[in-house]
């Protein structure tokens, strides 16, 4: 207890007994779902929670947790036996998994709940109905988790088939150097050892040995042969050669019982490199599932409607064209569809990047993507997922993918000089010993494969991984998911930045202006709007975040908020006359002057000192956005960017793109919606905002998440560093070749020496790699 | 070096034990969740349920 007690909140009754984030003078909770979340659970007599967790202050801070029907998702396993697999966002920590398993298992119809902590993956079994697992999920969401089923692409992101036979090659190579190494040692110190023992010695090497390189290697094989049968080289052609030399020649050197055998330096050379792969794909694979759980908080159910009007909740891909769907205040519309009946309001931010809210009338057609801002919306479905436009933009995003894939990253082009200039210094060793230094052909191999060795690709294997390893790391940290292997590098590379407005630079979601209310008429009204799931009433509930929940205030769909006398709500539920375009809420109360709250899309708090940040960096900083000539001029000279573009297309942006590219500069795409979608995939490196739509975020090599845009600038100065590393890596592994290889190539390389060297350009190369962990200091404004 | 015939056979053998357990570890799938595993070990009571008794 002594250690996972350290609790990470300051002792005292101004902290949330729950979240630990700070209370307004006398209340007891910040809000009302952590007074719920500790209700709950001292109910349950799970208490010692709080004795166990260590999260940062306010992480566990419950949201508000749409209800979604997670029924069908159970698979039957037997007579009234469920199986549920689920994707629980918001685990923290042990002590979040902790009670998440003591919280189901009190149930007496659970016979068995188990989180896995890495992959957010709760495996939920039960006997009885299958309908229970709805009060799964409320009873998770009213511990502030929420709860959503494991889509394929979380399930991809968890399913390590990979990582599991990377881990078994390097327990087998781990295991093979190490046996292997216990009899190479006793050649190396046995001068005195007799012939007879000696060849024993050697073939047991072997037989220790060989199966190792057989089964180890694996992983480097299937690589090389990939490539080669591209007609390319690559780091792997390198390795597999390296170790399948070594191991021919050290049977060759067992069959005529030479002095020493090599087998040591192949298996510890493939233990090295398996161990720096596993690293490698273990930190991407944190990020990728980091992304996977993004996107599967995103991915939702329809409603649709039957004729009687009933209203059933289905997966998108199961609604036809011609189905009525219902949309609820504050939804996302995941369908290309038509509105009907009522004009509606729809935030076209994601499809059009407009950063205000525009009335739709019926009969319009509205693109997936748009957000219902008024009430229930009724609209009749135009087109199947598979067919509409986001499936048409994501088939696009393929072909980009695909182009992006042939990127030739830094270790395979220094492999592209390395594997000839090697193989030529090696057979030139051979003939030269053959025929030129009288040697029979067996003891001429020796040098020969010394040289391939020495020169061993481990330095060179291990330069750029290492350093990738620690920057993807230290970026993971710090809230920037890195998902391609070639992200870095691009990364570093890029010229010029541009930024999508909407969503990008600013939040995306509206924020309460200021204006002429007083604080106690923002209280009211936060207490009013906490119990709206509506954009404006969520706004209006952070701007004063300990504001209580007023228990009898009721919503009326559309129009606001009322408890008694008192309302908030549209100019028309209100009784207010229509003031302006920008969104507002009004506050009426007998007797009193009805106050009026404005909103607007403001810009992210650190939008300017990010830009600036950039410019320092000595990029050159433009603005493409969709929306509206105004807002964006405002917007661009806010953050000191001279260079704009408005109502701009999805198709304007590609071919922006597309202009810079061809003008020879590389250029950094920074977008949210799916308008900014295709523009991602074509521009040199690109990175989606903080809580950018699911398609963008795909499309991107980099995902922010957090609130903060300063993560940017952060990031291409964490690449820049990375590549500055990998570069001095390389070079230096080259370096130490070359004063290896002669030695090698005269014949003077022992087995102990061979092993020396690599072990010790390996290390320096690691320690180098380890500098990529100090990231710049964070920029101060 | 008779010495050598007892002790390098036990040697491989206690080694091939260990490669033994960790490819069973493996596959019973005690590697796919090492972050959870790292806070599992500090929890000290079993599951506790009203109606099932201490432990499920």
């Amino acid at each position: 207890m002594s250690v996972i007690g350290r609790i990470a909140l300051p002792a005292g009754a101004s902290a949330c007994p729950h979240c630990g984030a700070a209370l307004a003078p006398g209340a007891r909770f910040c809000c009302a779902g952590c007074e719920t979340a500790h209700g709950l659970i001292a109910a349950l007599h799970l208490d010692s929670f709080y004795g166990r967790r260590r999260v940062p202050q306010g992480a566990l801070r419950p949201d508000a947790v749409p209800p979604v029907s997670l029924v069908a998702a159970a698979e039957p396993e037997g007579d009234r036996l469920w199986r549920l697999d689920l994707m629980v966002s918001g685990l923290h920590c042990g002590a979040c998994v902790w009670l998440v398993e003591q919280a189901l298992a009190a149930d007496p119809e659970v016979l068995a709940a188990r989180v896995a902590l890495t992959s957010r993956r709760l495996s939920l079994r039960w006997r009885g109905d299958r309908a229970r697992a709805d009060d799964f999920a409320a009873l998770l969401g009213r511990l502030g988790f929420r709860a959503v089923p494991f889509t394929p692409a979380c399930l991809r992101a968890a399913d390590d088939a990979e990582t599991r036979s990377l881990t078994r090659a390097l327990g087998i190579a781990a295991f093979g150097a190490m046996n292997v190494m216990l009899v190479s040692v006793a050649v190396w110190v046995g001068e005195d050892m007799g012939d007879q023992t000696r060849g024993m010695m050697h073939w047991l090497a072997a037989l220790i040995g060989l199966p190792t390189i057989a089964v180890a290697g694996l992983p480097f094989y299937r690589s090389a042969l990939a490539a080669l049968h591209a007609r390319r080289t690559n780091m792997d052609v390198a390795i597999s050669l390296g170790v399948l030399a070594t191991a021919a020649m050290s049977l060759s050197e067992a069959l005529r019982n030479g002095p020493f055998t090599y087998f040591d330096g192949a298996t510890t050379l493939l233990a090295l490199l398996l161990a720096g792969r596993l690293l490698d794909r273990t930190a991407r694979g944190r990020a990728g599932r980091a992304v996977a759980e993004l996107l599967a908080l995103q991915d939702g159910l329809v409603r649709r409607l039957a004729a009687d009007g009933s209203a059933t909740e289905v997966a998108v891909g199961a609604v036809r064209p011609g189905d009525r769907i219902l949309l609820g205040a504050g939804e996302r519309l995941r369908l290309d569809a038509v509105l009907e009946a009522a004009p509606g309001v729809f935030d076209l931010a994601a499809t059009t990047g407009e950063s205000l809210p525009r009335g739709i009338a019926p009969g319009t057609p509205v693109a997936a993507g748009a957000v219902n801002m008024a009430g229930p919306a009724v609209l009749r479905v135009s087109a199947a997922a598979a067919d509409g436009s986001l499936a048409a933009i994501a088939r696009l995003l393929e072909h980009a993918a695909q182009a992006r894939g042939r990127f030739v990253t830094l270790a395979d082009r220094a492999a592209r000089l390395y594997v000839p200039a090697v193989l030529v210094v090696a057979t030139a060793t051979f003939l030269g010993w053959w025929l030129g230094g009288g040697l029979g052909w067996q003891a001429a191999l020796v040098p020969a494969v010394c040289a391939l060795i020495v020169t061993c690709p481990c330095g060179l294997a291990i330069a750029v991984p290492a350093v990738q390893v620690v920057t993807v790391g230290a970026l993971f940290r710090r809230g920037v998911l890195v998902t391609s292997p070639t992200a870095l590098e691009r990364l570093a590379a890029v010229d010029h930045v541009v930024l999508d407005k909407t969503g990008t630079l600013t939040a995306g979601a509206p924020t309460l202006l200021p204006g002429g209310w007083t604080p106690e008429a923002l209280r009211t009204a936060a207490s009013l709007a906490r119990g709206s799931r509506h954009p404006l009433a969520r706004a209006l509930a952070a701007a004063c975040p300990d504001a209580p929940l007023r228990p009898d205030a009721r919503e009326h769909p559309g129009l606001g908020m009322a408890a008694g006398d008192l309302r908030l709500g549209s100019a028309r539920f209100c009784g207010q006359a229509e003031v302006g375009i920008l969104p507002v809420l009004w506050l009426v109360a007998p007797g009193a002057v009805p106050v009026c709250f404005r909103f607007a899309d403001a810009l992210r708090p650190d939008a300017g000192a990010a830009v600036a940040a950039l410019q320092a960096l000595g990029l050159s900083v433009e603005i493409l956005s969709g929306d509206t000539e105004g807002a964006v001029a405002r917007a661009a000279a806010e953050v000191g960017i001279a260079d704009w573009t408005a109502a701009a297309t999805p198709a304007a942006k590609v071919a922006r793109i597309a202009a810079l590219r061809a003008a020879g500069r590389r250029p950094l795409m920074v977008g949210d919606g799916i308008n900014d979608a295709g523009a991602l995939a074509l521009a040199e490196a690109a990175a989606a905002a903080p809580g950018a739509q699911d398609l963008a975020q795909g499309a991107a090599d980099l995902v922010l998440r957090g609130e903060a845009l300063m993560a940017l600038p952060e990031a291409i100065q964490a690449a820049r560093r990375a590549q500055r590393l990998a570069q001095q890596n390389i070079g230096f592994s080259l370096a130490y070749n070359l004063l290896a290889v002669p030695a090698a190539v005269a014949g003077l390389v022992t087995p102990l020496g061979a092993a020396a060297v690599m072990a010790s350009s390996s290390l320096v190369v690691i320690l180098n790699a380890l500098r990529a962990e100090r990231l710049p200091r964070r920029w101060t404004r | 070096m008779d010495s050598l015939i007892i002790l390098v056979p036990v040697a491989l053998v206690l080694g091939l034990l260990g490669l033994g357990g960790f490819l069973w570890a493996l596959r019973s799938g005690q590697y796919d969740d090492l972050d959870g595993a790292a806070a599992r070990i500090l929890f000290d009571d079993p599951p506790q349920s009203p109606t099932k008794g201490p432990s499920p």
